[in-house]
């Protein structure tokens, strides 16, 4: 149930970065919008020009506790920026299309899939990845739970599991295993840890920790 | 284990790990100066590619590379063989085709890659990617099995299997004659197949691989570029599930490795999830019909038992669907036949459970119907066809606690509610049914090494190429470990997943605890009497005791006889100027093995509610219990069984790769409509584990449980859909169209 709800209202910021970006994607929305110019953009060697559209842009975002000042392509999405540009591996991709949960992480403190999620759409957000749960070396209790309960084998979806859950338990959708099934089911295991996973979860909620 | 004790349950030793996002999986490494590959795939089954515009690809930015069948590099291995897979010799009998990845215009199957695309990033590889364009001469594409089933061959080696009377079952009192099919499904681990490559040298290559054994990656690859297997580093310490699909070396990672020497750049490719529908295998599509005969007594008569599944046209892949029914009852007359169909698809690989867990839904099915028509409770008659040995091969069990099974699982389902009567148990809208199904599978001991290192300072260190797929092998070897030499499992540190480590088998076939784990018991045993050694002789704080009066425990040997004479396992060591003492041992079966038909054992209970307006079946309450002998660690044995429920709720319900004929394409080949089973199709499950040790297999007296948790689980879930419905789906997955269907 990862839902891609960026909240707030980033698109409004009045930042030059931004309307850069907005700028230049507008003029590509422009060529979308008339195929024939498109395609005959591409017949006549057109590519490296359009290409050009995806010149790095500048972002900032915080992740983790750490503000990043980066340049990226336009079309990059969160996913792939952590993994491939900030070496935050942990965020998993396991389909690419919103289907697995895989690539789950907190924006806003809000459940996003990365992957589903451009990168230049976090302008200064903030974005906790599984990386960012741990305080001071110090477990997170959905971590402590995780370990404790088993919810897991080959620990593939544990990261965007476990950012799930604790935003399922911060959602207020924690009330009892059945909720808990119904409110995690965006995230896949093909492992078969749910029963373990559901556990751990209701541990955590019990426990009253703060999460 | 010197004594018969259960062991108690540990945290996974790779837990910390697996929860912060510190465990690297091949894609999570990072190279300098590495590039990106984005694989296309052909938009045809059949036919033979007639152009292929590369021209755009090629000029996009970043571009490094594209490679197609014109221009792949040479992977000398490959390409002077022919017939057969490239990874092995060619079978007998020989196929029609041969499959060279990027060597021919001719399209075998489905998404077969035309062309291999290379840039500096991800993205402008995957938008060059769209820039390549092929157009084809399409043939007719064969693809559905079920119009085929009449065509099956005969495979090498695996010959028909009879005992008794031919057809039995004509003169048997009460018969049954039923065919059950299995459909297309496909591993679809969460990790993303694929491989990082980096030539570290002309001759020495890096690899970061997918795969469930990277002794055999090593090997593979070293015959595909001839190379020593010495020169490659093979290293896979996580790998996100496999289920059988890393079991081979794949044609597109071979053609990464010679791509990324052509280029001189480390190379990454991750593939796209419909790719993992294509190009790395898949449950075979298998049509089953079984007859069966009994008396009125409730003995089987006979069972005949033929399979026939489907292959690729290149590759003849084969798999023991119908073993299970030469042993699983004691029963005279057996026949059993297993044929396969060479289609246009790309081939099978062992999916978990393999085919033992296609042959146990029919066999499974078939005692249920059986027993329906004998008025017999399913359990009581399987009790009433049982055997303590093993007919097929006239040789005892190592060990079957197969009875105790039935009774505890029967207990826990609360199998005493059960109606016999179908469709007698309601509950508000919903139809109730309890179902039951036995599993087996052959328990292994291949042949494994290892290492262990215990240090002065009580630290021990267990070394092993073998890779974890997800059970907890290093959890398992820890404990094995603990219980030989008493470190604390805290102490204790395994290093796996890397071929600079003793060799190991692939992580298959259930076989690695008893494979692997024997070696480190092996190693950990040699340390032990090492230890014993420096204590007892001469002018050694324990000289002149007898081995067998010493206790090792938690780092300190001591006589059993005298309280308080006892000397550290660090005072040894550095009376005898040791820092470390360092063992590797080889282990295999004994010649006992030969001796006994050793299998692990599962039964699996389960409550469906059957919803009779929507013809929706949820699996209400699940209990597996495993006959594996001694469980190493319970803890992550238990995560393998709920693992195996929840595979097997998928394997039942909802789990069916689509194919449309017309063009033998997918038409579901992504998460959102291929349903593997989620959070809300999994109930809570109660696992029981009977924990006796076998007597045979190992010095551990541990049987495998990977594959066991599985099979047979669609058969009780079939078998409980009948018991709510009266209706019997013989076709899986069991969704609302085929409930309906009968029900109305
Ligand atoms: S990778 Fe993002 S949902 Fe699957
Ligand atoms: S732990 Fe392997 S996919 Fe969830």
């Amino acid at each position: 149930m990862a839902q891609n709800e960026h909240p707030g209202d980033a698109l409004e910021t009045p930042d030059a970065s931004r309307r850069n970006f907005l700028k230049q994607s507008s003029a590509l929305a422009a060529l979308a919008l008339a195929p024939p110019v498109a395609v005959k953009a591409i017949d006549t060697g057109w590519d490296q020009k359009i290409a050009t559209a995806f010149d790095p842009l500048p972002l900032q975002v915080t992740i983790n506790g750490t503000m990043q000042n980066l340049s990226i392509e336009p079309r990059v999405t969160l996913l792939d920026l952590l993994r491939e540009q900030l070496h935050l591996t942990g965020t998993k991709k396991g389909c690419d299309h919103g289907q697995c949960g895989a690539c789950t992480v907190h924006v806003d403190g809000q459940r996003v899939n990365a992957c589903l999620t451009l990168a230049m759409t976090t302008e200064g957000s903030t974005v906790t990845t599984i990386e960012g749960l741990a305080q001071d070396n110090q477990l997170h209790p959905m971590q402590e739970a995780f370990i404790k309960h088993d919810g897991f084998q080959c620990g593939y979806c544990t990261p965007g599991q476990i950012m799930s859950a604790v935003a399922c338990i911060r959602e207020g959708h924690a009330s009892s295993p059945e909720e808990v099934r119904e409110y995690m089911s965006g995230n896949l295991c093909r492992c078969g840890a749910y029963a373990n996973i559901v556990e751990a979860i209701m541990d955590v909620k019990q426990g009253g920790k703060k999460v | 284990m010197t004594k018969d004790t259960k062991n108690p349950p540990i945290d996974r030793v790779d837990g910390r790990m697996k929860v912060t996002g510190g465990a690297n999986y091949f894609a999570d490494f990072e190279l300098p100066n590495m590039a990106y590959c984005v694989i296309v795939g052909s938009e045809i089954a059949r036919g033979t590619i007639t152009s292929l515009d590369t021209k755009k690809a090629q000029g996009a930015p970043g571009v490094l590379g594209v490679f197609t069948h014109q221009n792949r590099p040479p992977i000398p291995g490959w390409d002077a063989t022919v017939g057969g897979p490239a990874d092995g010799p060619p079978p007998k009998p020989k196929t029609e085709e041969t499959y060279r990845i990027l060597s021919s215009p001719k399209i075998l199957f489905d998404g077969q890659p035309i062309a291999i695309v290379v840039a500096d990033t991800y993205e402008r590889a995957t938008y060059a990617a769209s820039l390549v364009k092929a157009t084809y001469a399409k043939q007719a594409a064969r693809t559905d099995l079920s119009k085929h089933v009449a065509e099956g061959i005969a495979p090498g080696g695996s010959g028909d299997y009879s005992r008794g009377k031919a057809d039995a079952h004509q003169t048997a009192p009460v018969t049954l004659e039923a065919q059950y099919t299995i459909p297309i499904e496909v591993h679809n681990p969460m990790e993303l197949h694929g491989i990082l490559a980096h030539w570290t040298g002309p001759d020495t290559l890096m690899i970061y691989a997918k795969t469930q054994g990277v002794n055999a990656t090593q090997n593979a690859m070293a015959q595909a570029f001839k190379l020593d297997p010495k020169n490659i580093h093979v290293h896979t310490e996580f790998m996100g599930g496999g289920f059988g699909m890393g079991l081979r070396t794949w044609p597109q990672e071979t053609a990464v490795v010679a791509i990324a020497r052509k280029i001189g750049r480390p190379l990454k490719l991750v593939m796209n999830r419909s790719q993992m529908f294509t190009l790395v295998g898949h449950r075979p599509y298998t049509v089953q019909t079984i007859r069966m005969g009994a008396d009125q007594t409730g003995k089987l008569v006979s069972i005949s038992h033929a399979a026939t599944a489907e292959t690729a046209r290149y590759e003849d892949f084969t798999e023991a669907t119908v073993n299970m029914t030469k042993f699983m009852y004691a029963c005279p007359n057996v026949s059993t036949r297993y044929r396969i169909v060479r289609l246009d698809r790309s081939v099978p690989i062992w999916m978990r459970g393999p085919g033992e867990a296609t042959g146990a839904f029919a066999l499974e099915s078939a005692m249920d119907e059986m027993a329906h028509k004998l008025n017999l409770d399913p359990i009581e008659f399987r009790l009433r066809n049982y055997t303590e040995t093993d007919p097929e091969h006239n040789r005892p069990y190592s060990s079957k606690h197969l009875k105790e099974a039935y009774q505890k699982g029967a207990e826990a389902i609360g199998w005493s509610n059960r109606k016999p009567q179908p469709g007698s148990l309601r509950e508000g809208n919903w139809l109730i049914g309890y179902g039951m199904s036995t599993g087996v599978f052959n328990a292994f001991r291949w042949e494994a090494s290892a290492r262990a290192l215990l240090k002065a300072d009580g630290s021990l260190t267990l070394q092993s190429a073998v890779t974890d797929i997800g059970p907890g092998t290093g959890t398992a070897l820890t404990m094995i470990a603990h219980n030989v030499l008493g470190v604390p499992v805290e102490r204790i540190k395994v290093e796996y997943g890397d071929t600079s480590l003793p060799k190991a088998p692939s992580q298959g076939g259930s076989a690695i605890v008893s494979a692997v784990g024997s070696a480190v018991f092996d190693a950990c045993t040699a340390i032990k009497q090492a230890l014993i050694e420096l204590a007892v002789k001469d002018g050694g704080s324990l000289a002149g005791r007898q081995a067998d009066e010493l206790t090792l425990a938690d780092g300190i040997l001591s006589a059993d006889k005298e309280p308080g004479k006892k000397v550290t396992v660090s005072e040894l060591m550095q009376a005898n100027n040791l820092t470390v003492i360092d063992r590797t041992k080889e282990s295999k079966a004994g010649p006992d093995h030969q001796k006994y038909s050793v299998y692990s054992f599962s039964v699996h209970f389960v409550q469906v509610r059957v919803n009779p307006m929507t013809g929706v079946v949820r699996v209400a309450k699940a209990v597996s219990v495993a006959d594996s002998g001694r469980i190493i660690s319970p803890k992550t044995a238990a995560s393998q069984m709920i693992g195996g429920v929840a595979g097997g709720i998928g394997m039942a319900l909802t789990e069916e790769a689509v194919i449309d004929h017309r063009f033998g394409r997918f038409v579901n080949n992504n998460f959102a409509d291929y349903h593997v089973a989620v959070h809300a199709d999994v109930p809570a499950i109660e696992t029981i584990m009977i924990d006796k040790p076998d007597p045979i297999i190992n010095p551990m007296g541990a049987k495998g449980m990977g594959e066991i948790a599985l099979i047979g689980f669609a058969g009780a879930v079939a078998n409980a859909v009948f018991n709510a419905t009266g209706q019997r789906v013989r076709h899986l997955p069991i969704t609302p169209d085929k409930v309906m269907q009968k029900l109305v």
